[in-house]
């Protein structure tokens, strides 16, 4: 023992526990909550809580990996001699991850500020109209760089965007053939990620060298996929490919390059009918290899086709234009199986920081970023052909391939040596990529021109005239047409208005810094700043994700540890973190189930089985992991009914793959039978997937991999506190037992394929290794500052504050469902369909009038049509949650009045909520409540905290019906 | 609004007015009441439908349903208008939210109004 170790034992009081500060309600407070309840302790209440089949017996007693728990100073302190293991060599590796500065402005106003990282999805548009507006700026500046008509916010990564172009392209063409065409020189991490994804659903993958390729040739297929520029960097003229495609009714897929379409042709302009990609480079660090927002945009006729979310305009109730997110009911909440894909939490903070970046640049901004970028690449090749080697290329944005025939593994030794990573393509030819970073940068151009024997390399390459080096793009090929046109790209260039339009939005926003936001199954807890301290630390936030393992040894090192942690409070052996959301790591945990019965030779095992009652996104991720769905029917408590499952299980006894339930349901209850429900699926040769999102009601008191699991995801960005960031990043962790670790998702550019001992050998689920490693010391920090003991204590904390948020609203509205003891897990449902029934007063507009009282609505009829989901989470205090219960009692007696006719069904506050301040200012007052009860009806407590939503109630089906997702003209609003 | 006693009835929400051997189909009262705001609709091309076969959609804010055939036939009409203005499948699901017309040779099984509105419990 240290004399520190000893000294932290001697004086435990004088530690400073952060689960006392993560934990909202203290001592005196869970006293009274448990009084409520009719416990004596957290212990006891989810001994009760948790069936006794599945608990764990003796939590405390054993010794597992998790560390004690360690103070907030002790764990930056920690973060720092981890970050100090990584070494940031100058990148030149490209491959779709380039140095960019993020402006300072924006890293401290957006990525390190609560109001735009704690926000949630804005499924409440009314709420959310700050971000909505960020986003739609998002769709606008890809739908002007890639020239086509209409772009999501956001996709994943530009791997899986790919993926979802390919899919876009088989569900829209008219082609019968079965076949996807894909560019030899796309980026291999894009190719590796085809593979895998197209394998799962039987569609014929042919890498052709499209630029080589005579187009009448292409032979019959559904789709065509091109990088541009290619991976090796050359530039070349894809529209005869184009329009060969479409003579057969086949789409063109092209993933472009965001930065370089500000100097080169945009897609749409040579008749792509998809473009896909990532917008990392504006502006958004390399992290390792996430997270970045990747983006689609497809031309008018695919709207209905788009994957993800999408930002629309819509009105509110006094007519003005409002944002919102339109044509929802393509999702997978709604459209379960036949969803356009699996996608839902999306990359928004990271959309919000790429939009901010072309808003700060603006178009001269960026096409001069641009123009110095290419001019470095140009002249760095003409030095090297100074030098005597060859350029492969003569056509190129930013990417010179360099042949070095059996000299490439000598050179990228040497440039690493030197301090710089190039990229080896293969024994004969190496990669230079250039960005916004090397490009200043010309000690690190001239160190790695040198490796190549280059003299004078160290002469500054900036000293050019402009314009020199455009030989480099073809004339055809130079853009010719304007982008970023809208004023919101020309107007905040200077640091304060930039500060002053993020703070604008910020401000129309409710995040967590404003209040509760008690979304079931949604779980928006405490993102603490020291978890939050070490994400933009340069050592995490600069590194390649295709950079050398002995660069990245304290990443390795992090990822190492919780792997480990994330494995042994789940009970699984392995677990993979490369999934850059729970849908993806849903889709993985089902592409290793297949994978697991095809190796033994079970090739007919493709039913899934899901309950009624699932999640949306799981009946999508089964389809995309080449399963059939079938449904089980729930009771009516809300399990999953033992009797219809026997029967489908036995029904489809030799084709069954897996069952997947989540635990504790989506009901929020803990169910009873899951150990009699797992044994009849494993017993009829299926495997199971237990659902991880709801794994933060069972933390330190049950292990999925105990009670019969096989594998699961969870979500860091639930449990784990990864904050939101608006509709994300996400990271959807995959953990299994053993015999699934060979399937688990690998990847081609690994540095490491070990995970707490086992090898992963499947395709992979993201573009990069590790998915979005620069968050996960976010959760690392989290389990580090919590320890074993804290993350039980957060378990038991949320599942008493959802108990006793159903205790106090029970006799005001119906709590739909409870499990062991009428208790419910860390969630409830309110059922507001008898209130409707008797008063008219429906969930949009409780929900909607919470807004007046200065709340974030509940989740809105999932997983029942017309109640609320409540999860108050742990973090949350007893003040906190009784101001949220006596909203929701002041709402009923308000609906009463509806009801006893004081106020008529069609005027009253809770229809004609949101109120806004303009709303009750402008003009005369005619309804029949005052307008002190509209917007403070929580009475002189409210007026100090005041919330002011920006908008009336937004008309959904103005919106889907006038479908508008550009930036409005500035007189919209006047 | 009751089921119209003329028309006949599918238990997926749909009518059918017959009228000589073209069937007139549209979703009822009940189906577009639940939808809620209808803001797409889909249909199909003119041609040869089997019964049962999936021949559009209907969407609303909250959900989209499919469209089946009722009758085996060939599509001879498909309304643009409810293309257009979807709305009208709210506003007047038995006249002007009409939506595809069928050449028939024989009608199946199809439920009457009182069969109907037994089904959807009013």
């Amino acid at each position: 023992m240290t004399i520190a170790d000893a000294v932290r034992t001697a004086l435990p009081s004088a530690r400073e526990l952060f689960a006392d500060r993560h934990i909202g309600a203290d001592g005196d407070e869970q006293r009274t909550m448990l009084e409520a309840v009719g416990y004596p302790s957290l212990e006891a209440l989810v001994r009760a809580a948790v069936p006794e089949s599945i608990q764990l017996d003796e939590r405390a007693a054993a010794p597992g990996s998790i560390p004690q728990a360690a103070t907030e100073r002790e764990v930056l302190a920690e973060l720092r001699r981890i970050a100090s293991a990584n070494t940031v060599n100058r990148s030149f590796l490209g491959l779709g991850y380039y140095g960019t500065v993020t402006p300072a402005v924006i890293q401290r106003n957006v990525l390190e500020n609560p109001s735009w990282y704690t926000a949630y999805t804005p499924y409440q548009p009314e709420i959310s109209q700050g971000r909505l507006e960020a986003l739609i700026n998002f769709q606008q500046l890809v739908c002007d760089l890639t020239g086509l008509d209409i772009a999501n916010a956001s996709m994943l990564d530009e791997g899986t965007a790919v993926v979802e172009g390919m899919l876009l392209a088989r569900r829209a063409s008219k082609s019968k053939s079965n076949r996807f065409v894909v560019d030899a020189d796309a980026f291999p991490q894009t190719l590796a990620l085809l593979e895998g994804r197209a394998a799962a659903l039987g569609i014929d993958l042919d890498v052709l060298p499209l630029a080589e390729t005579d187009p009448a040739a292409l032979g019959d297929c559904f789709g065509v996929f091109v990088q541009y520029p290619g991976a090796s960097g050359r530039l070349w003229d894809p529209a005869s490919v184009v329009a060969a495609a479409h003579e057969q009714g086949a789409l063109a897929v092209v993933a472009a390059d965001l930065l370089a379409l500000a100097l080169v042709k945009a897609p749409g302009e040579y008749g792509a009918d998809i473009a896909v990609g990532t917008s990392q480079r504006f502006g958004v660090p390399m992290g390792f290899g996430g997270p970045h927002a990747g983006y689609m945009a497809v031309r008018t006729g695919l709207e209905r086709q788009l994957p993800g979310r999408l930002v629309g305009v819509s009105q509110d109730a006094a007519g003005k234009p409002a944002y919102r997110l339109t044509l929802q009911t393509r999702e997978q909440h709604i459209r379960r199986e036949k969803a356009t894909s699996n996608i839902c939490t999306a990359q928004v903070l990271l959309a919000v920081m790429a939009s901010m970046y072309a808003v700060y640049h603006g178009p001269r901004g960026i096409r001069a970023i641009a123009q110095k970028v290419h001019l470095t690449a140009a002249l760095a090749a003409e030095r090297l052909r100074g030098a005597g080697l060859e350029v492969v290329h003569e056509h190129f944005f930013d990417t010179l391939a360099v042949r070095v025939p059996g000299r490439a593994d000598e050179l990228v030794a040497a440039a690493h040596e030197a301090g710089v990573l190039i990229r080896r393509s293969d024994a004969d030819t190496v990669g230079l990529s250039f960005d916004e970073v090397s490009a200043s940068d010309a000690e690190a151009v001239g160190a790695a021109l040198a490796v190549f024997g280059v003299s004078d390399a160290a002469v500054p390459l900036t000293a050019a005239a402009p314009g020199e080096g455009d030989d480099a793009i073809p004339q055809p090929l130079v853009r010719e047409s304007d982008y970023l046109t809208h004023p919101v790209f020309n107007s905040y260039h200077s640091e304060t208005a930039m500060m002053r339009y993020l703070k604008l939005l910020a401000d129309r926003d409710y995040a967590l810094d404003r209040g509760m936001i008690p979304l079931g199954s949604c779980t928006m807890k405490l993102n603490a700043a020291t978890e939050m301290a070490a994400v933009t630390w340069p050592e995490f936030a600069e590194l390649h994700p295709f950079a050398p393992a002995s660069d990245v040894a304290g990443y390795l090192a992090l990822i190492g540890q919780l792997e480990t942690w994330l494995a042994e409070l789940t009970g699984y052996d392995t677990v993979s973190l490369q999934p850059n959301a729970g849908s993806q790591g849903e889709l993985a945990g089902l592409l290793a189930i297949r994978g697991y019965h095809r190796s033994r030779g079970d090739d007919r095992r493709t039913v899934c089985l899901i309950p009624q009652s699932a999640h949306g996104t799981n009946a999508a991720s089964a389809v995309l992991a080449g399963l059939r769905v079938v449904v089980v029917a729930t009771d009516e408590n809300g399990n999953v009914d033992l009797a219809d499952l026997r029967a489908k299980v036995e029904q489809h006894r030799d084709e069954l793959a897996a069952l997947m339930i989540t635990y504790p349901s989506t009901h929020g209850v803990y169910e009873h039978d899951v150990v009699a429900i797992t044994d009849a699926v494993h017993e009829a040769g299926g495997q199971v997937y237990v659902d991880g999102a709801n794994l933060n009601a069972l933390l330190g008191y049950a292990e999925f991999g105990r009670f019969g699991g096989d594998v699961s995801h969870l979500n860091l960005h639930k449990t784990f506190c990864i904050p939101h960031g608006g509709g994300g990043p996400g990271v959807g962790p995959v953990a299994a037992k053993a015999h699934l670790a060979p399937f688990l998702p690998g990847h081609p550019m690994a540095q490491s394929n070990e995970h707490v001992g086992l090898a992963h050998g499947g395709a992979p689920v993201s573009a990069a290794p590790f998915g979005s490693p620069s968050i996960l010391p976010i959760s690392w920090a989290y389990v580090r500052l919590m320890g074993a003991d804290g993350l039980a204590r957060a378990t038991g904390s949320a599942v008493l504050a959802a108990n006793y948020v159903a205790e106090r609203l029970r006799g005001h509205y119906p709590v739909l469902y409870a499990g062991e003891n009428g208790l419910v897990a860390h969630e409830c449902i309110l059922d507001l369909r008898p209130l409707t029934g008797e008063t008219g007063v429906t969930v949009d507009d409780v929900a909607k009038r919470l807004i007046d009282y200065g709340f974030h609505a509940p989740t809105m009829s999932f997983p029942v049509a017309g109640t609320l989901m409540v999860e108050p989470t742990e973090s949350e205090d007893l003040g906190e949650l009784d101001r949220f219960c006596d909203a929701m009692i002041a709402i009923e007696r308000e609906a009463r009045r509806v009801f006893d006719g004081e106020w008529p069904a069609d005027d009253n506050p809770l229809r004609g909520a949101p109120h806004t301040a303009e709303s009750v200012i402008a003009g005369e007052w005619t309804h029949p409540y005052s307008r002190e009860s509209a917007v403070y009806p929580a009475g002189q407590a409210q007026v100090r905290a005041k919330y002011w939503p920006p908008v009336r109630r937004i008309d959904q089906a103005w919106g889907d019906r006038n479908l508008f997702c550009a930036c409005p003209p500035p007189e919209a609003f006047a | 609004m009751a089921a119209p006693q003329n028309l006949k009835y599918t238990a997926d929400h749909e009518w059918v007015r017959v009228d000589g051997d073209v069937a007139t189909v549209g979703i009822t009262d009940y189906a577009q009441s639940a939808l809620g705001d209808v803001v797409f609709v889909e249909l199909p091309d003119l041609g040869e439908v089997t019964a049962s076969s999936v021949i559009g959609e209907i969407e609303s804010t909250k959900s989209v349903g499919e469209l089946f055939a009722p009758v085996t036939g060939e599509i001879i009409e498909v309304n643009d208008a409810v293309v257009a203005n979807p709305e009208l499948v709210n506003s007047d699901p038995y006249g002007d939210g009409w939506l595809v017309r069928v050449r028939v040779a024989e009608l199946p099984e199809l439920l009457d109004a009182e069969a109907y509105e037994k089904l959807t419990g009013e």
